[in-house]
């Protein structure tokens, strides 16, 4: 019971100190993430602390171990919401689940950045997340160079349901049709983001054109889906460029399976959020989208030292 | 018979002497974060934690009775979605009455509950080994049901209001937590269902040589156990306008968590829901201050489970001093 007491009597002191420490009059921005452990989520963790040393702002990171735990966030935000910050910075995990909350904290007049996929309502300042269009746009420039300017190609896509499905198929089609007239867009499928679906839809997309110059996979899963298909029809003189990160991805790049991918700035995504935050607090006009910007990567520079931590496995 | 007697009062003095510890380490706790923080002893933070202490308490409420059986249960987080999703079934699938629904979902988890002790009373299969299947099955049968998506409860305004409507600015959230938390205690303090389940865990076969259907019991408790994991998925489902099919796997150990700092003993026979409700408030009251505080998450992570490992340890202390 002593020791138990004296222990208790430690951390509390310990508490009281840090408690004082924090207690500074520096804005206090609390930024509530869909996840913690992810790389993509520690990036943009990274690239928020960077914005609070640069603008001189307290910030908290804090974001569920999964993005299945709806109800750790909500507590998280709820705990956020009570310390009362200038500022909120929030990826919902679900739009519908949070929305009490967020009314709420709108309701005391405190300002709410959105970040990544961001919230489904009209109630954040802005959202700062990358622009699926542009970067897409740029995965097709590429892909013309790769192929010579003309030729032709296919893309798998997760889907055409969600916006980013939508914006990411739009910008490299979009680009190919308005900028490379001798290119030819033959085929595009949508995968689920599934790596086996995808796999099959690219090697029919393959097996039915046959003179097939260049491919596109939209994200993680259907760029996996066309490296499979190359693999497994022995086809690596198709030019090929996906999209974001994860081992099976970077380990083809490295072999030169496939040229390159795009990739978001999940580090930018962190630093313009919390960017975004300071501006909002001192009452400033924001933009109702933050491009966050995106990387074209591939065997040459993958291992650099801004791309590093943006690609995750 | 003197003998007899002065164990028993020792035993009792051991009993509260736990719930006095545990007790004081929560008001201990409560305090030095109060010092800590202006903002941990608001009123919009104290509400902030009786909510997240509704779900876990009632959980490691269920559970209690299953442990002091000297049974174990896995499949607690999963069997609470089990009930959260099927309610999202009966209320937005098939449009059925929103009390209807809700009974539908708490029976759901009920009869998850039925199977886990018809697996482990009849066919002998231990517990820990019953409900780990049960565990998985359950969140299989979640996302199956669901569609792998959440269920919405967008055309039955009235359902959120189930947990976080307001009675003198309190959720009933909170309400049915401790008026359910009452229940368990009279029923485990004053009933033949609570002295079988001490018995069981104390002596299962004197218990079964006294002429007793133990089976019959230990099926019974597992199905007390689901139902209340059923009130705790409804409330779940309620606070987030939602079913959350993925939700589950991780509030096993939290409720198990809660218990075992309440001082209810993993080898059974032993066990108070007063310990297990200051247990749970133990938790959610670390979780938030440590919050409040903006400690960094990986270091909050750190601090809680040395909490429970000192925890158990002092009660492990105490029961050899009067041992």
């Amino acid at each position: 019971m002593k020791k138990l007491t004296l222990l208790f009597v430690l951390l509390a002191v310990l508490l009281v100190f840090t408690g004082t420490v924090m207690a500074q009059d520096k804005p206090y921005i609390a930024i509530v993430s869909k996840g913690f452990q992810h790389q993509f989520w520690q990036a943009v963790r990274q690239g928020a602390k960077q914005a609070a040393e640069d603008y001189d702002v307290e910030i908290t990171y804090e974001g569920p171990e999964s993005e299945t735990q709806v109800a750790n966030q909500i507590d998280m935000l709820q705990t956020a919401v009570d310390k009362n910050p200038d500022a909120l910075v929030f990826a919902a995990l679900d739009t519908q689940a949070a929305l009490p909350l967020i009314e709420e904290v709108d309701s005391k007049g405190i300002p709410i950045i959105a970040f990544d996929s961001g919230i489904d309502s009209d109630i954040p300042v802005t959202t700062a997340a990358t622009d699926n269009y542009v970067a897409s746009s740029y995965a097709a420039d590429k892909m013309a160079e790769l192929i010579g300017y003309q030729g032709k190609v296919a893309a798998i896509v997760q889907d055409q349901t969600s916006l980013t499905g939508r914006k990411r198929r739009d910008g490299f089609l979009d680009r190919i049709k308005n900028s490379y007239p001798e290119i030819e867009i033959v085929d595009v499928q949508y995968g689920g983001g599934d790596h086996l679906k995808s796999t099959d839809l690219a090697k029919s997309i393959i097996e039915s054109n046959p003179d097939l110059d260049g491919f596109f996979g939209a994200n993680e899963g259907s760029a996996v889906g066309i490296v499979n298909a190359i693999m497994e029809l022995g086809r690596d003189d198709i030019a090929t460029i996906g999209f974001d990160s994860g081992s099976i991805l970077l380990d083809a790049i490295r072999n030169g399976i496939i040229d390159g991918a795009i990739t978001q700035n999940p580090v930018g995504i962190g630093y313009r959020a919390v960017e975004a935050a300071v501006k909002a607090i001192k009452g400033e006009e924001l933009p109702e989208m933050i491009d966050t910007g995106f990387y074209y990567y591939n065997k040459r520079n993958m291992d650099s030292e801004i791309l590093q931590p943006l690609l995750y496995k | 018979m003197d003998a007899n007697i002065k164990e028993k009062k020792q035993l009792i003095s051991a009993d509260s002497k736990q719930k006095v510890l545990a007790f004081s380490s929560l008001i201990m706790m409560i305090i030095v974060f109060s010092i800590a923080s202006p903002h941990f002893a608001t009123f919009s933070n104290f509400i902030g934690i009786l909510i997240s202490t509704a779900v876990t308490g009632l959980l490691a409420i269920g559970v209690t009775f299953i442990i002091i059986t000297s049974g174990i249960d896995l499949s607690i987080g999963t069997v609470m979605t089990f009930g959260s999703v099927m309610t999202g079934v009966f209320i937005t699938f098939m449009g059925l009455p929103i009390w209807l629904g809700i009974l539908g979902g708490i029976l759901a988890s009920t009869v998850a509950g039925i199977v886990n002790g018809s697996l482990t009373a009849k066919l002998k299969i231990p517990p820990f080994i019953a409900t780990l299947g049960m565990m998985m099955v359950a969140e299989g049968l979640n996302l199956v049901i669901s569609g792998t998506k959440p269920i919405y409860f967008m055309h039955t305004p009235a359902f959120r209001k189930i947990a976080m409507g307001k009675f003198f600015n309190i959720p009933h959230a909170v309400f049915i937590f401790l008026g359910a938390a009452i229940v368990a205690g009279i029923i485990l303090d004053k009933t033949v269902f609570g002295k079988y389940t001490y018995a069981i865990g104390s002596n299962e076969e004197a218990v079964r040589l006294s002429g007793v259907n133990v089976d019959r019991w230990k099926i019974a408790i597992y199905a007390f156990g689901g139902f209340f994991y059923g009130i705790a998925g409804v409330i779940m489902a309620s606070r987030l306008n939602s079913a959350q099919p993925a939700l589950g796997p991780g509030y096993e150990l939290e409720a198990i968590a809660a218990v075992v700092i309440g001082g209810t003993s993993l080898s059974g026979g032993k066990g108070t829901i007063l310990g297990t409700i200051i247990g749970a408030f133990i938790m959610s009251v670390l979780t938030n201050g440590l919050r409040i505080l903006s400690i960094p998450q990986e270091w909050q992570t750190v601090i809680t489970g040395a909490i429970v490992i000192i925890a158990v340890y002092t009660d492990i202390l105490r029961r050899k001093k009067t041992a």
